[in-house]
């Protein structure tokens, strides 16, 4: 209760500031449209806006399922083979060197204007740090666990499933807190590159029409979307805590 | 199930530096004894070798077994740490063996050595809702689920508070009874309790001083184990 009526306190102190700036400064509503304005365009264009965050939250949910699914696999190759950690990590690496936004059109290229290009992009920017959280994890598991196991006659891929992976799920839990974070970034990135639908590309269309208040009640949205995503994805992690 | 006595003769080393000089021992068949001596001696190494793990080790000469069956799949280990799976409940926690070679658990016999720990009202929990001395006791029952003729020890009662390692060392006498048994420990009060045989290891190799003629567990408060505890330490202080 205490934590709620924090947040909410902070909301709305960030609102009033964010009105006496406007009310102090009389910036014109295409530079910074008061909240009143922003709130009440949110609630008059709440269908379009709602169509279009479907098809982000479609995108990002489709890129966190396939990119934490994809980082589990990798990381438990990377800790079952020798032969996989020398050949996979360097590579691992070294596609961290390229930036994953300067990725964006060469993607929208491969795989055109729709959900995928964007799937994609949210994909490639939860990946590394999914798979990076739980690998350090499954190779962080206490030395004595492993040696008891060992001293019971385990073989080394139910060692793995049955220790590793179990006392590894925290950090998997922490990777994946972080990709829920991340994964919209990739999808509105996508989107700016080009697309017909989604906050991202409802935001540059606002822009360019300088609708400055749509741009904003979709930004509100964009937020409030990673917001419940991320509640929603830290609810399932709990069971993973320890 | 025939417990072999266990025998080791050699050095170690452990990265080029020696853990322990040549030694010549024997563990007897079915018995209990402690492996007594001061820290960096190489005790833990010793019951490593035993063990299997000896990933590091240099070990130059033989270990054996009174019926020349391997070690492999005929010993089981209970460390300082209990080692228990948090995400597992007690009865899983005791079958994790089985679980481990792909066997199927039996999970009505781990329920009853949990009962025979004296954790009967415990069986739907977690290791973390348990106390340190009730967590030894769950590493006991699934020491014991392993039914090895080989059981090694290493100090597993001495994180506990006084009472429950008095507890534990009375229940782990009994329910070990008929096993080889090595029991690595510091503590002279805890060997002079429950050895049948000491082996002292110290910077010049291993001396076996006699135990008293009581059965172990031994009375902690009497003369007997008292001297011996007394006569252990004034050995182990000349030894270093």
């Amino acid at each position: 209760m205490t934590r709620v009526l924090r947040i909410t306190g902070v909301t709305l102190f960030a609102v009033i500031l964010w009105q006496a700036l406007v009310s102090a400064t009389g910036l014109p509503r295409f530079i910074l449209p008061a909240p009143t304005l922003v709130f009440d365009t949110l609630w008059k264009s709440r269908a379009l806006i709602a169509q279009h965050a479907l098809v982000t939250g479609t995108e990002v949910l489709l890129g966190l399922l396939i990119g934490a699914a994809l980082g589990f696999g990798t990381a438990l190759l990377l800790a079952a083979s020798h032969l996989a950690r020398a050949v996979l990590r360097p590579m691992l690496v070294f596609s961290q060197a390229v930036p994953v936004f300067a990725l964006a059109p060469i993607l929208t290229l491969w795989l055109g204007y729709g959900l995928w290009s964007k799937i994609a992009m949210a994909l490639l920017i939860i990946y590394f740090p999914v798979t990076s959280a739980f690998f350090d994890a499954l190779m962080r598991t206490p030395t004595g666990w492993l040696e008891l196991a060992k001293v019971m006659g385990s073989t080394p891929l139910r060692m793995l499933w049955r220790i590793q992976v179990p006392a590894a799920m925290p950090g998997f839990a922490s990777g994946l807190r972080l990709a829920a974070v991340y994964a919209p970034i990739g999808a509105i990135i996508g989107e700016w590159v080009g697309a017909s639908q989604g906050l991202g590309y409802l935001m540059l269309l606002a822009n360019g029409r300088a609708k400055t208040d749509l741009m904003f009640a979709a930004l509100i949205a964009l937020a409030v979307l990673t917001l419940v995503l991320h509640a929603a994805v830290d609810r399932l992690c709990r069971r993973w805590d320890r | 199930m025939t417990s072999p006595a266990l025998s080791l003769s050699g050095s170690a080393s452990i990265g080029g530096e020696q853990v322990f000089a040549p030694l010549v021992f024997t563990v007897p068949a079915g018995q209990w004894t402690c492996l007594l001596g001061p820290s960096g001696v190489g005790k833990s190494t010793i019951l490593r070798l035993f063990a299997g793990l000896d990933d590091g080790i240099t070990f130059d000469g033989q270990i054996t077994t009174s019926n020349d069956l391997p070690f492999k799949g005929r010993v089981s280990l209970m460390a300082q740490s209990d080692l228990l799976m948090p995400w597992l409940d007690l009865p899983e926690n005791v079958c994790l063996g089985a679980r481990l070679r792909g066997e199927s658990a039996d999970l009505t016999r781990a329920c009853h050595l949990l009962t025979q720990v004296g954790l009967s009202d415990h069986l739907d929990k977690r290791p973390t809702a348990l106390s340190g001395g009730q967590r030894q006791r769950v590493a006991l029952a699934r020491t014991l689920m392993e039914d090895r003729p080989i059981v090694l020890l290493d100090e597993p009662f001495s994180a506990l508070d006084a009472k429950s390692r008095a507890q534990m060392q009375n229940l782990a006498a009994d329910l070990l009874t008929g096993r080889t048994v090595l029991h690595v420990t510091h503590d002279t009060a805890e060997a002079a309790r429950l050895a049948d045989q000491v082996l002292l290891m110290g910077a010049n190799g291993i001396t076996c001083p006699t135990p008293p003629q009581t059965h172990p567990p031994r009375a902690f408060d009497a003369p007997e184990t008292q001297g011996f505890d007394g006569y252990l330490l004034r050995l182990m202080l000349e030894a270093t």
